[in-house]
């Protein structure tokens, strides 16, 4: 008989607050965590807007070494972990070699990698790097699966763990692989979510590069502003999000409380170019198709779309242009919201936090919006839930990811005791 | 219902070859290509020793377009995927769009990118990078980048698990396998040799700061003392095999017959590592016994901590010196998460001609209970394999590979 | 200020270092009036190409510079109009 996965534990670390609550309360009144950077002088950088994360590794109980080793992404995504855990309650009955982790990441630790550069580099000086100037940590930062290890021995896990590094989509495939594992019997719990943290000149300085990110930098609240007509790159954002996973009679002999069914995935690449998308939208609809396919469901089932939505010229377009090709008609109907228009677009971690939002919105029966849209832009003609929250039965619910290098990843979240179809 | 993934193609790129042929005669013999650090002055590092790719120029392989937005990483990585895929005569666009997907490991990037683009920031403009540097150096662009030339639409994906992934990611594309694809691209490539990336590997305290080419790397020897760090790796072609079969398709190298991967206890926790426990796991997804298996190639760290452990993890599935052991890498270093999948082309190899390799160099620690294959490469019937792999941070990988009829 | 001028050579150079030339040699023949995608230079190398001449020649180009002056001849002259403008001004 088919292993069936469910959301029992939550988890989230994002733009405008800690937590769950924090996170969900900016999202339902529609509140945007854009603004000018703090981090870091952004004045030299063609784009200056960011959504940061107050983050104080001490309040949240990492001692100065465990914050040093660690790295901000890794620390989000212990963070988020623990929270997850906590919300699950299922600590006391986990079985460390039945549960794994997977961990999705875009970027890795690359805020420290860059300070480590700095300091071997003498101030990047030097053509090659002098190692006398490594830092302890230098290894753990280099490679992004430091950050399964650092969630593992968090959550006491000793089963299948791997990181998924798939950019832009990692959020949803790490989520999407935890899936899998518990299906095939691999584990009967998973932790799995995914982390980033780029607000740094180096990844500011290479989206300048791109042209890919905003300049609204007069109006850095306003300045994610996917589907408008006005939307001119995306937001940069940081955060992590992390669920517990579990099979179904796993999490109902515990009497645990379910959140959502994971009930379809798929991803797919436009194989068309590393930066750009290809305006027909073509792989991220058979993305979208193949996973209402594994969730047995029909589009018309679908309750809301929680998009992609970067707020970059193509990607909006691109993205109602696949809505179209993959849910025909339906597409004209159900609501279609980007949270990044509030908490910015977080890298491969985003896809994670989306999944969080999804979850949220069946919880409460309230689609979040897409802030800042006034006057949708040129071809994006679908109901976008502009600025306002609302309120409504959400039963399905399908999110999106896309990213460079092509990715496109689709997954379809239900209710575990809908009834079969 | 999918009967299975088959390897039917193979790429690669490696210090004792580039290309099945020079790389499988290079490592029969057991030659020795670990040499000193030539791509660039590690004079200031204390490990000053590597296996590198001699000669590979990219022009010859790749567009210049490509090479200007490529690190080495991804050069060698395409080169090997173009490789993989003429060596299994698929054609292509005989294969559905999206059931044709890549998976690669990853444990870093793109370093000596990455190196040259961090160079560049700072001063009054922030930093002017290229238009590259947004995707020259992230983790998947290995996979991004041969989905691209190659037209591949369906799932594409990296996994980054240190030197461990490239089981995983063979493991995951026997998944898509069975999932309903009927080609993956997998393995790994990688390309630390830069000072960059050097620097890092140091910094674990787990290289070899050996001068000795012949000596500075001994796996399971008692002179062991950490491991020579490489560059390259393998791609390979994957299918399902009743498509494989139908389409006629010239070598069926072998089965990617069971995968598992572990992670190791929290340090100081006293328990046992995790590798036997995933060396189990595989077997029993591939459904067999430890008799079954012909030969293991070990991850072989190259630190008497890590080999002892090792060879109890291998010692406690099949007994004391019950199944021949091989580590060829001692000839070449681990190359990273390009290493895992260069020892599943060697473990393909040897079930395609009844070959063992030696491990070249190693006078086998009589303790560790191995038989361990040194000196000259060993005639044996090899129907079944076993792949281990370690990763800094815990990770364990085994892959159970068997001979296709 | 000094006079900059922006050539056909100018921009040959720029484009091979930054995103480099096939093996038919286009950059080699007259090249001012095709269009870069004839050309092979798809919208990154472009990216990379208008970066270059940014960082080379202290100026700043709009999105717009890049996206709608699609052949060499007409980013030639765009170029040299924002360098007329930056001596100017």
């Amino acid at each position: 008989m088919a292993r069936r996965v469910v959301i029992t534990g939550v988890g989230v670390l994002a733009p405008g607050g800690l937590g769950v609550r924090d996170f969900w309360s900016l999202l339902s009144q529609g509140r945007t965590a854009t603004r000018r950077i703090t981090r870091f002088d952004p004045s030299p950088f063609r784009s200056q807007v960011a959504a940061e994360i107050d983050f104080v590794p001490a309040a949240h109980g990492l001692d100065p070494q465990e914050s040093e080793r660690m790295g901000r992404a890794a620390q989000f995504g212990v963070v988020a972990a623990r929270e997850a855990l906590a919300d699950s309650g299922v600590a006391q009955t986990l079985a460390p070699q039945r549960t794994g982790v997977v961990m999705g990441t875009a970027g890795g630790a690359v805020a420290g990698l860059d300070a480590a550069y700095r300091s071997m580099s003498d101030e990047r000086r030097l053509a090659d790097v002098d190692p006398a100037h490594a830092p302890p940590w230098l290894y753990d930062h280099f490679v992004p699966s430091s950050f399964a290890t650092e969630v593992a021995w968090a959550v006491g896990a000793e089963g299948p763990s791997a990181v998924i590094a798939n950019g832009c989509t990692a959020g949803i495939d790490a989520v999407a692989h935890a899936v899998e594992l518990i299906r095939e019997n691999s584990a009967d719990v998973m932790v799995a979510g995914a982390t980033d943290a780029p607000i740094t000149p180096v990844v500011m300085a290479a989206f300048d590069a791109v042209r890919a990110t905003t300049t609204h930098n007069d109006e850095p609240t306003t300045a994610s502003r996917p589907f408008d007509d006005s939307r001119d790159g995306f937001v940069l954002g940081e955060g992590a999000a992390v669920f517990v996973l579990e099979e179904l009679h796993h999490a109902r002999s515990r009497g645990a409380h379910v959140y959502a069914e994971v009930a379809g995935h798929a991803s797919r690449s436009n194989a068309f170019h590393m930066t750009g998308l290809h305006p027909e939208g073509r792989e991220l609809a058979e993305a979208v198709r193949a996973a209402l396919h594994e969730a047995r469901l029909d589009p018309r089932d679908l309750d809301y779309v929680n998009a992609h939505g970067s707020g970059t010229k193509l990607n909006d377009l691109h993205e109602t242009q696949a809505y179209k090709l993959a849910l025909g008609e339906h597409a004209h109907r159900v609501p279609v919201s980007s949270v990044k228009s509030m908490i910015g677009h977080a890298m491969g971690s985003v896809g994670a936090i989306e999944i969080a939002a999804s979850v949220l919105a069946m919880e409460h029966h309230v689609v979040p919006p897409t802030a800042n849209l006034h006057v949708p832009g040129p071809g994006c003609d679908l109901d976008y839930v502009p600025r306002v929250a609302r309120e409504q039965r959400t039963d399905a619910v399908l999110t999106v990811g896309s990213g460079f290098g092509g990715f496109q990843s689709a997954m379809v979240l239900t209710r575990h005791d809908r009834s079969a179809p | 219902m999918s009967a299975g993934a088959v390897i039917t193609g193979i790429g690669v790129l490696a210090p004792s070859g580039t290309g099945v042929k020079e790389f499988w005669d290079t490592t029969l013999i057991g030659k020795n290509m670990i040499g000193p650090v030539t791509r660039f002055d590690a004079s200031a590092h204390q490990a000053r020793l590597a296996g590198e790719i001699r000669g590979f120029d990219p022009a010859e392989h790749l567009p210049v377009r490509l090479v200007r937005q490529t690190d080495r990483m991804t050069q060698l990585a395409l080169a090997a995927a173009d490789q993989a895929l003429a060596d299994s005569g698929v054609r292509l666009e005989t294969v559905p769009a999206h059931q044709r997907g890549v998976v690669t490991a990853v444990a870093s990037g793109g370093s000596e990118f990455a190196q040259n683009e961090l160079r560049k920031m700072g001063g009054a403009g922030g930093g002017h990078l290229s238009a590259y540097a947004s995707f020259a150096w992230f983790p998947a662009v290995n996979s991004g980048q041969i989905s691209v030339r190659n037209d591949l639409r369906g799932p594409a994906g990296a996994l980054a698990g240190d030197h461990a992934a490239g089981l995983d990611a063979l493991g995951q594309a026997g998944r898509r396998i069975r999932g309903g694809a009927r080609l993956i691209v997998a393995g790994g490539v990688d390309a630390p040799v830069c000072s960059w990336a050097w620097a890092a590997h140091l910094s674990t305290g787990l290289l070899s700061t050996g001068r000795d080419p012949e000596r500075a790397y001994l796996p399971f020897d008692a002179a062991a003392r950490g491991h020579v760090l490489g560059e390259g790796g393998a791609l390979m072609t994957v299918e399902d095999e009743t498509a494989a079969r139908a389409r006629g398709a010239h070598t069926l190298y072998g089965r990617i017959a069971g995968h598992a991967s572990t992670l190791d206890p929290r340090p100081g926790s006293g328990r046992e590592p995790g590798l036997r426990r995933a060396a189990a796991l595989a077997l029993a997804d591939a459904g067999c016994r430890p008799a079954d298996v012909d030969v293991v190639f070990a991850d072989a760290a190259g630190t008497p901590r890590a080999d002892r452990e090792e060879a109890e993890a291998i010692t406690r599935l099949f007994g004391l010196r019950g199944v021949p052991v091989t580590a060829p890498k001692a000839a070449i270093g681990r190359l990273s998460s390009g290493g895992a999948p260069v020892d599943v082309v060697t473990a393909l190899l040897a079930m395609r001609d009844g070959r063992i390799p030696a491990t070249p160099q190693v006078e086998p620690v009589l303790t560790y209970g191995l038989d361990l294959v040194t000196g000259r490469s060993r005639t044996a019937s090899v129907r079944t394999a076993l792949v281990l792999a370690r990763g800094h941070g815990g990770f364990n990988a085994a892959l159970v590979l068997r001979a296709v009829d | 200020m000094s006079e900059h001028h922006f050539t056909i050579d100018d921009l040959k150079r720029i484009l091979f270092e930054g995103a480099g030339a096939d093996e038919s040699a286009a950059l080699g023949g007259d090249i001012l009036d095709t269009d870069f995608e004839n050309l092979g230079y798809d919208s990154l190398a472009l990216l990379e190409t208008g970066g270059r001449i940014e960082r080379e020649y202290g100026i700043t180009l709009d999105d717009e510079v890049l996206n709608d002056n699609r052949t060499p001849r007409a980013l030639v002259e765009a170029v040299n109009d924002n360098l007329r403008r930056v001596a100017g001004g």
